[in-house]
């Protein structure tokens, strides 16, 4: 268990910290497209995938990490996809007057 | 700048940019911007990964990535694109469970690979929780996805012993991953897997319909945890901080979600919400007398409000009636009747669901008022229109203290004069509870799907 490891696990400690703090203040609204937001986001899991399919020398390896490539996919350009539409719904209307600061519209 | 350091610089400013993302998204107005910001970030990493070297050479079987990413793409796309709004929850679960799949296929192969090295211990539990986390994503999601598609009943599936046999199989994951630890067998790897997956499925059963999306939320959370155990053995600082930030915030987020509906966490989880359909008060239900009344009528009572409350529900999306009542309440306003919309933070399948349909059907953002303005606005209101709504506007929760959601925020529909009630039928809602609001002598019921319904009062509060 080398100092690597330990790097590891300061990264780790000090993401919880930065992802319970970002959101704490969200309003319900938008609960779901923060939800299908952060659902992309852990499609990054592809950089992984393309990582053991690159390294795979047998067959059973190839197999599964071209599945994990696939699976990946579907849930990086999904998520982000999905996301987009549900936010493009809160896009600015022409005719909507200035809405209070902290609101969508405008 | 040697390659390996230029590509770890990228994966510096992606996961940045995953940062900036959550924060943005957590904003209405920066929210759509932050996605774009993430999804260029991911681009970053994905194009750059082309370019790593491991195991000391350039990546092999570039040709499989490719195919594999095109074939990723071209079901994801026209999937994520043409589904219906209101079929989003399902969606974002299959996305979820997907990742979560990948995850554990991530954490094995790259077992495979190191198995031959011998490697350390901790390499080796890191692998078994991606394993043990991604299945259960994995196969929660596709029960999650089976109960918001109808594929399955959304109701809880219940059998004695429930819990019981639920923490046996978890407690027996945990010591197979001792187990595997301590006498390195690897064969029982697939077994853990296999455990995982039932576990997922067990997990999921008996959480009710109605609250899939909050369980959706924290498989997200899970999935992320998934991929920060990949990250792990792969040594990608870039996999633990998206995973790891997924996993925190889906946390928190999904405790929030439980709390918008006024219910803990654990709650949600354990207590097979909505079970037993539960008539509240003594005598069966069904023969108490309603008042029910015709499109026309409800049209009349319209026309003569000065002001009116509309409160949507989940069943005015599967009607696809959300333009009409647009129309409804266009017309309204030109006689120069008020008109808002009551939104219920849980309305619809997921919170915000809501909001998103009707600004679909281009209803002014600030016609739309919140859980406590609704209510403090609705004591003026002449009629309070209840179209597809029911668990959210039902009294129970405010006066019943068996009935399983007491305790939930409910918009009082019933301190309007008079409330119009469309409904198809006499069914209770999808939390299966009976409504009392039904009954109460200020309620008209008017029977019938929600867009013929409201077409027909369009119709007559033109006509008046």
């Amino acid at each position: 268990m080398g100092n690597v490891l330990l790097q590891y696990a300061t990264v780790l400690m000090l993401t919880i910290f930065v992802g319970i703090e970002i959101i704490a203040k969200v309003p319900s609204i938008l609960h779901t497209p923060l939800m299908s937001g952060s659902n992309a986001i852990h499609g990054v899991i592809l950089v992984g995938a393309m990582l053991v399919l690159g390294a795979a020398d047998t067959t059973p390896e190839k197999i599964l990490g071209f599945l994990a490539v696939i699976l990946a996919t579907l849930n990086v350009v999904g998520g982000f996809v999905v996301t987009d539409r549900m936010l493009e719904m809160f896009k600015a209307k022409p005719k909507a007057p200035v809405a209070k600061k902290d609101e969508v519209a405008s | 700048m040697s390659r390996g350091t230029l590509i770890d610089l990228l994966y510096l400013v992606s996961a940045t940019t995953f940062i900036l993302a959550l924060k943005g998204l957590g904003s209405p107005k920066r929210a759509r911007l932050g996605n774009g910001v993430a999804a260029v970030g991911m681009l970053i990493a994905v194009v750059a990964t082309f370019f790593k070297h491991v195991d000391g050479h350039p990546l092999h079987n570039v040709g499989l990535i490719l195919i594999a990413m095109v074939i990723g793409v071209v079901v994801a796309v026209p999937a994520a694109r043409f589904v219906r709004m209101t079929a989003m929850p399902q969606l974002v679960a299959i996305f979820n469970g997907v990742g979560g799949g990948a995850a554990a296929l991530v954490s094995i192969t790259e077992f495979m690979h190191i198995h031959s090295t011998n490697p350390a211990t901790y390499v080796t539990l890191e692998v078994l929780l991606g394993v043990l986390i991604g299945t259960v994503s994995f196969s929660g999601s596709a029960i999650a996805y089976a109960k918001l598609q109808e594929l399955m009943t959304g109701r809880p599936v219940t059998y004695p012993g429930q819990q019981v046999i639920n923490a046996i199989l978890g407690a027996a994951g945990l010591v197979l991953i001792v187990i595997i630890l301590v006498n390195g067998t690897t064969a029982l790897l697939w077994v853990l897997l296999a455990l995982a997956f039932v576990l997922g499925i067990a997990f999921v059963l008996p959480i009710g319909g109605a609250d899939v999306p909050v369980l959706i939320s924290l498989l997200n959370s899970f999935t992320g945890l998934a991929v920060a155990a990949s990250g792990f053995t792969l040594g990608s600082n870039l996999l633990i901080v998206a995973g790891t930030l997924v996993g925190a915030s889906g946390i928190l987020l999904t405790r929030l979600m439980s709390k918008a509906m006024g219910r803990s966490l654990s709650n949600v989880l354990f207590s097979a919400f909505g079970s037993v359909i539960t008539a509240s008060g003594a005598g069966g239900a069904d023969a108490r007398p309603v008042r029910s009344g015709s499109p026309e009528d409800a049209g009349v009572l319209l026309s003569f409000a000065s002001r009116v409350a509309i409160i949507p529900g989940y069943g005015l999306a599967v009607a696809q009636a959300q333009h009409v009542l647009r129309e409804l309440a266009e017309e309204l306003e030109k006689k120069g009747i008020e008109v808002f919309y009551a939104i219920h933070p849980v309305a619809g399948r997921m919170p915000g669901h809501m909001n998103v349909l009707l600004a679909e059907a281009n209803v002014p953002y600030e016609q739309l008022k919140e859980l406590d303005e609704a209510n403090s606005e609705l004591q003026t209101a002449d009629v309070a229109l209840v179209v597809g709504a029911n668990d959210t506007v039902n009294p129970a929760a405010k006066d019943d203290k068996g009935s399983p959601i007491f305790g939930m925020p409910i918009i009082n529909a019933d301190l309007a004069e008079n409330v119009l009630f469309l409904k198809r039928s006499m069914r209770p809602g999808f939390a299966g509870i009976e409504n009392e609001l039904l009954y109460n002598p200020k309620t008209t019921l008017v029977f019938g799907d929600a867009k013929d319904t409201l077409t027909k009062i369009v119709a007559s509060v033109k006509a008046n």
